[in-house]
């Protein structure tokens, strides 16, 4: 179980001081958590709070108990934290093949790594020698950071935003794989998305927004309010036009 | 031949064991092996220390490793190769020079190469630098490589040095004629004291020649590296030359690319990029697990690769 206690973010700009993240406290237990909300609302910067990427302010973050505020992001990837980025990093020279490798650990064939890819909707035997570098679209490129982030197998899996940038079926396929994940692993798979078909497998729903938790249940007491709420924004919207 | 002289051997001209092509292998000065075929002859030059490579008109699919290895210290080797390379040929050409200095003097190596690629001849040249010591003594190589490619010819030269060479110019020369191609890939790693200089020169004095001049390269702690291409098109040409540097620690890096255009129809282009390791590939091979040192290991590797 992930436990964030009084998470605060505070970060320099132009206009002086902003707070990014305010007083976010939130037990994930083991199962399938959506975290949705308008952008800019600070769901990106949580995730990386969980992950040893950005330091909070202030506030505590437990991982089955222990307190792991203060360890690495190494540290943590080593105890069981997985993180796929909303923007994937290119590299040159290093290959789809290296870099799932790199994630399981190990030195896994050919074989098995194509099995990732296959999962995340890519023809494996185009890609696996090909560099993760420029040369990738944004789509494939966010599907081989979907990949990496299976082939790690652990405890908490992070996707921020995987649907962006990929198709239809694929998406249909990536709904799948996350389903599987969550039976096969156990633990805590956590979303962030905007999809309405990711909300709906979700078991539980939290809604951030302007950097504090706005709501948070299960997913049939939030997603009625949650798209009506959005009905009516398109409404408003059509009867402007 | 020693173990350690094996193992130059391996890591600079991937040979284990005796080449199925012909050959030919220089060590500590002297001629220590050589096989000639039907089609590629070589013969050791009379006026000067160095071979001559000679491939027939029309031959295929061969290859030629002519690597030079040193074992002793304060050993200074200076050879003048010739490649002459008929018409319509596709060969595979493997060059190195790995030193194992094992004492406090200096060694090093001296290569003049000369390169005369036939008519729609093909040729790919690979070239290893290595070096090794036990010992204080340092490891120079200075090698010149000189290109002359007549009309369709072409030529992929890939050079590598990794580790060990202390101090190192390489100067490239080539002209093209109507029709040829150039392809250069260097790779290039530096790191204690060590100090690495390129100097490329390209003439595109053919109508529709074409070069493309790649570097990538790695500097270490104090080392330092210079970067020179200079791309001339005097005719209707496309060159491209493009240098990739990361450096690293107390590291400097410069690279000054040149082009000049002398015809209205020729094309080029020069690209140079130098950085550190750009923070965010750190920090995803990081959430995969790897320490900030490994992280950074396997993205030098990569980028070398
Ligand atoms: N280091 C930072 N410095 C200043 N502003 C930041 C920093 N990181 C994030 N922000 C701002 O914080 C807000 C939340 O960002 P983010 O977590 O990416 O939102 P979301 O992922 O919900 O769209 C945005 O307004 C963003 O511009
Ligand atoms: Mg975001």
């Amino acid at each position: 179980m992930l436990e964030l206690k009084n998470i605060c973010f505070e970060a320099e700009t132009e206009n002086g001081v902003k707070q990014i993240l305010k007083d976010v406290s939130l037990k994930i237990e083991d199962g399938f958590v959506v975290i949705t909300g308008p952008n800019g609302g600070g769901k990106s910067t949580l995730a990386k709070v969980i992950a040893g990427i950005i330091t909070p302010t202030s506030g505590r973050i437990l991982l089955d108990g222990e307190d792991i505020t203060n360890l690495s992001i190494t540290e943590r990837a080593r105890k069981g934290i997985s993180f796929a980025f909303q923007q994937p990093v290119r590299f040159k020279g290093i290959t789809v093949h290296d870099l799932i490798s790199l994630a399981s650990g190990k030195d896994i064939s050919v074989t098995d790594a194509c099995a990732y890819l296959s999962q995340v909707g890519l023809c494996a035997r185009d890609y696996i020698n090909r560099e993760v570098n420029a040369s990738l679209s944004g789509g494939e490129l966010k599907r081989i950071e979907i990949a990496t982030v299976l082939a790690r197998s652990t405890k908490v899996s992070l996707f921020d935003e995987p649907e962006a940038g990929i198709d239809l079926w694929s998406f249909n396929n990536l709904i799948k794989v996350f389903e599987k994940m969550h039976d096969t692993l156990g633990g805590s798979v956590i979303i962030i998305s905007h999809q309405e078909r990711i909300l709906n497998i979700a078991d539980k729903v939290i809604v951030i927004a302007n950097g504090s938790i706005k709501q948070e249940g299960e997913k049939e007491e939030i997603l009625p309010e949650l798209l009506g709420k959005a009905n009516v924004a398109c409404k408003v919207l059509t009867d402007n036009c | 031949m020693n173990n350690t002289e094996l193992e130059l051997l391996k890591i600079i001209a991937d040979m284990e064991g005796t080449p199925s092509g012909a050959f030919n292998i220089r060590a500590n000065g002297g001629l220590a092996d050589r096989k000639v075929t039907e089609n590629i002859d070589i013969r050791t030059k009379t006026d000067k220390p160095g071979i001559d490579i000679i491939v027939k008109p029309g031959t295929k699919g061969e290859k030629v490793h002519i690597p030079v290895i040193i074992s002793e210290t304060g050993l200074s080797d200076l050879v003048y190769n010739d490649f002459i390379i008929g018409e319509n040929a596709d060969v595979e050409i493997v060059a190195g020079c790995g030193i194992h200095n094992c004492g406090s003097e200096n060694s090093g190596h001296d290569g003049v190469h000369t390169f005369f690629i036939g008519k729609n001849a093909k040729v790919k040249y690979v070239e290893k630098h290595y070096g090794d010591s036990d010992g204080d003594g340092k490891n120079i190589m200075n090698p010149t490589t000189i290109v002359n490619i007549d009309d369709g010819g072409y030529m992929e030269m890939e050079t590598t040095q990794i580790k060990g060479i202390n101090s190192t110019k390489r100067v490239t020369k080539s002209r093209l004629s109507d029709n040829a191609t150039l392809i250069i890939h260097e790779k290039l790693m530096t790191h204690a004291d060590q100090y690495a200089e390129t100097d490329f020169t390209v003439d595109l004095d053919g109508e529709n020649s074409s070069a493309h001049v790649v570097s990538r390269s790695v500097a270490k702690d104090n080392s330092s590296q210079l970067f020179l291409s200079k791309i001339n098109g005097n005719n209707i040409c496309n060159g491209h030359t493009e240098c990739d540097a990361i450096i690293m620690d107390n590291a400097h890096v410069s690279a000054i690319p040149q082009i000049s255009a002398n015809h209205i129809d020729a094309s080029l282009i020069h690209e140079a990029a130098i950085g550190k390791i750009a923070g965010e590939q750190l920090v995803k091979l990081m959430t995969l697990g790897l320490s900030e040192k490994q992280a950074e290991e396997q993205i030098v590797n990569g980028f070398l690769k």
